[in-house]
């Protein structure tokens, strides 16, 4: 009978991260390390103008000299950069013509994924350009967007054929000293994801991609770039899983948004890397760094995210209110459980007139987790009437677990308005006896309840990608009660 | 339907029920009566299976089952209720989302078959009309920013709504004034059914003028000291427990 038992928690425990497949198709590898030459390599598989390369060299130059970050709230063993690889991809990919020329293996790790990549897309309307490890290998509805003007393909096949605005771009809002992690990724970003929308046009479909870490030991370092001309308005999802693995693997990616003129860009992120086991063991270390330049006046960046995933997360999307009258909204959902550690929040840099900025933040945390919230709200002197709410919410499942507020406010001029409110609160004994009592089990009633405490922001989410939002939720929190 | 026997019950390591004995027929509807303290509450949290409510001897058997073994959502789905007292807030869940988790959870939990949004909200308006309850309160995220009487009335609903076997309510009456008072008890009579049993927990003999009970069951210091006809709702209301409680001894 024990053993019995034994056997099913097994298999139970076994399905909690439903994503942890592997899948078997050869890779072709940079050689391991990090060195110029690791560098050149990956620009030479990318047939990389020279520009490029020298752009990448130059990064790689700035980042020998720079250290790693201290000062966020997490704890990991340090990472020997040499001993990981930086380029991995599936062998013989020349570029796709068409879906049916895609390994069908690679296919079907996206159908586990959940990802309607063929005829559900099309009813879904979502354009998806589907990352594979380093390279893009599918991309669909080009000709739609060819129509409406709008540009959306690997940043591969951008940096080659539409030279001229990833040059003006291109780490013009991270630039390429910023940061460790992003200098990193500058120096060896692999793939990633281009988006242009011309002049008042307004994207006709959501834009996702799935990013996917297949390859063992390899970091992944994606780069997208998102441009929406003036009035242009596009919304995008980002959606993220990684096979299970016992080694913590590196993930640092750089996002860029650049909303010109009455442009506005909705930039969603549902997260579900590997998170490590119930022990501590695996996982991704989830280092990136994102952030929006409301260059032109009365533009407006929103950022939406679903954080469940990773060992760690170190995540900061911002946003610059460069422009006069521009908005920036930060809405996040941060679900941190067994031995996860999450620091995450963001930055609102207001720099130009009547900005205003709105960050709604719901901090989870459930066994022994570490979830901090750290965000800055800087009004430079010349940022007239700007504006600012903050809301911060944490909420505690167990007794083991913490949740941390570190917000940093910066007025630098006097017709400012800030506003903070944070609360804390558990998952109170009552609430879950009142939904037992009708009938709700418990794991429903914690989903139930944590759902309701995110709402706000999960009501930011375009529809289809809240339901599974709302379900990954769920997933994460499982067990949690004891 | 309920047999309650020397039920000894401890919270926070206290022995609060001390050998109480009860029983309550199918179509019955019993009133307990007593002090603040007396155990009434305590009462209707062990027949709903609350954490922390240890049962240390004694049986419940509920339709020939034992109910102490099964979860407090296993006992909800077999039609036990408790209306509560201080109904919970949970904010972000709309009245109207955690009528139909709770209605599917309970089908679900029985072999039957879910019901659609649609069927929920039909369901929910049929009952909704008799205790008041608005539309605009279904949107509502559930309780939040309710008054006393929005959610009792409330959870008489969702008595309305779940058709329990067991309904157990206490103090159903705090709180309310008058007119919500009769609405409540207009609302509890509604469901007065052959096979259903009822126990009606409260202080006050105000409540039993409008839901006129078969038994009345005087608790005190974790025991049922003194049982009788809905007369002596009216006996206790005369002399007070402290005279009742004196001649019992």
């Amino acid at each position: 009978m024990a053993a019995i038992e034994t056997r099913e928690k097994v298999a139970e425990l076994g399905d909690k991260y439903k994503y942890g497949f592997v899948t078997d198709i050869e890779m072709e590898r940079a050689p391991k390390g990090l060195s110029e030459d690791t560098v050149k390599y990956i620009s030479a598989k990318k047939n990389e103008p020279g520009w490029m390369l020298e752009w990448r060299l130059g990064a790689f130059a700035r980042w020998k000299e720079m250290r790693e970050p201290n000062w966020a709230r997490v704890h990991y063993p340090k990472i020997d950069y040499q001993d990981a690889y930086y380029y991995a991809a599936p062998k013989n990919t020349p570029k796709k013509q068409s879906l049916d020329e895609v390994d069908p293996k690679l296919l079907e790790t996206y159908k586990k994924l959940g990802i309607p990549l063929h005829e559900q897309m099309a009813l879904a309307g979502v354009a998806v350009d589907a990352v594979f490890d380093s390279v893009s290998v599918a991309t669909t509805f080009k000709d739609k967007l060819n129509e409406a003007g709008v540009i959306f393909c690997a940043i591969s096949e951008a940096i080659r054929d539409h030279s001229e605005l990833v040059k003006k771009y291109l780490g013009s809002v991270v630039p390429v000293s910023d940061n460790f992690f992003a200098t990193l990724n500058s120096a060896v970003f692999s793939d990633g994801t281009f988006v242009y929308v011309p002049k008042g046009v307004r994207c006709p479909m959501e834009l996702s991609t799935y990013f996917r870490i297949n390859a063992n030991n390899t970091g992944q370092f994606e780069r997208t770039l998102i441009i929406a001309d003036e009035g242009a308005y596009v919304s995008y999802l980002e959606g993220c899983t990684a096979p299970k693995r016992d080694e913590n693997q590196l993930h640092a990616a750089v996002v860029e948004l650049i909303a010109l003129e009455g442009a506005e860009i909705k930039y969603s992120t549902v997260q579900n890397w590997y998170p490590g086991d119930e022990n501590g063991l695996g996982g991704i270390y989830n280092f990136v760094t994102k952030r929006g330049d409301c260059r032109g006046a009365r533009s407006k960046i929103s950022w939406t995210q679903v954080e469940t995933g990773s060992a760690i997360t170190w995540k900061y999307p911002s946003v610059i209110l460069r422009g006069d009258d521009t908005v920036g909204e930060f809405y996040s959902i941060a679900i941190a459980n067994h031995f996860q550690q999450a620091d995450t929040g963001t930055k609102m840099i207001h720099l130009g007139k009547n900005t205003k900025s709105r960050i709604i933040s719901k901090g989870i945390s459930a066994g022994k987790a570490q979830n901090t919230y750290r965000g800055l709200v800087s009004v430079h002197p010349k940022a007239e009437k700007a504006r600012n709410y903050t809301q911060c919410d944490s909420l505690l499942i167990g007794g083991e677990c913490g949740a941390h507020t570190v917000p940093y406010i910066e007025a630098r001029n006097p017709t400012a308005r800030i506003e903070h409110e944070a609360t804390t609160s558990k998952i109170a004994e009552d609430q879950l006896f009142y939904c037992l009592q009708r009938g709700i089990p418990q794991d429903e009633a914690v989903s139930l309840i944590v759902n309701g405490f995110c709402k706000e922001v999960l009501q930011q989410l375009p529809m289809e990608f809240a339901v599974e939002a709302q379900k990954l939720v769920s997933i994460s929190l499982e067990g949690s009660v004891g | 339907m309920l047999e309650i026997k020397d039920l000894h019950a401890k919270v926070d390591g206290k022995e609060i029920l001390k050998g109480l004995t009860l029983s309550v027929g199918a179509g019955e509807v019993h009133a307990i009566m007593g002090p603040n303290g007396s155990g009434k509450s305590t009462l209707s949290y062990v027949l709903a299976g609350r954490a922390g409510y240890e049962i240390t001897g004694g049986s419940i058997t509920y339709k020939g089952e034992d109910l102490t073994t099964m979860s407090p959502d296993q006992r909800a789905s077999k039609g036990v209720f408790l209306a509560m007292q201080y109904p919970v807030e949970i904010p972000g869940v709309t009245t109207l989302t955690f009528l139909k988790t709770a209605l599917n959870a309970q089908r679900r939990a029985r072999g039957e078959k879910e019901v659609d949004a649609v069927g929920v909200l039909r369901l929910v308006r049929e009952k909704a009309a008799a205790m008041k309850v608005s539309e605009e309160m279904l949107k509502r995220a559930l309780n939040v920013g309710f008054s006393g009487g929005e959610k009792k009335r409330l959870e008489i609903l969702q008595m309305a709504l779940f058709q329990p076997a067991l309904a157990v309510l206490d103090e159903t009456d705090s709180g309310l004034d008058i007119d919500a008072l009769k609405l409540v008890a207009e609302g509890v009579n509604a469901l007065r059914a052959p096979d259903r049993a009822m126990l009606v927990i409260t202080h006050y003999q105000r409540l039993l003028d409008y839901i006129v009970p078969d038994r009345v069951h005087v608790l005190s210091a974790g025991r049922i000291i003194k049982e009788g006809g809905k007369e002596l709702a009216h006996e206790l209301e005369a002399k007070g427990y402290e005279q009742i409680i004196k001649d019992a001894a």
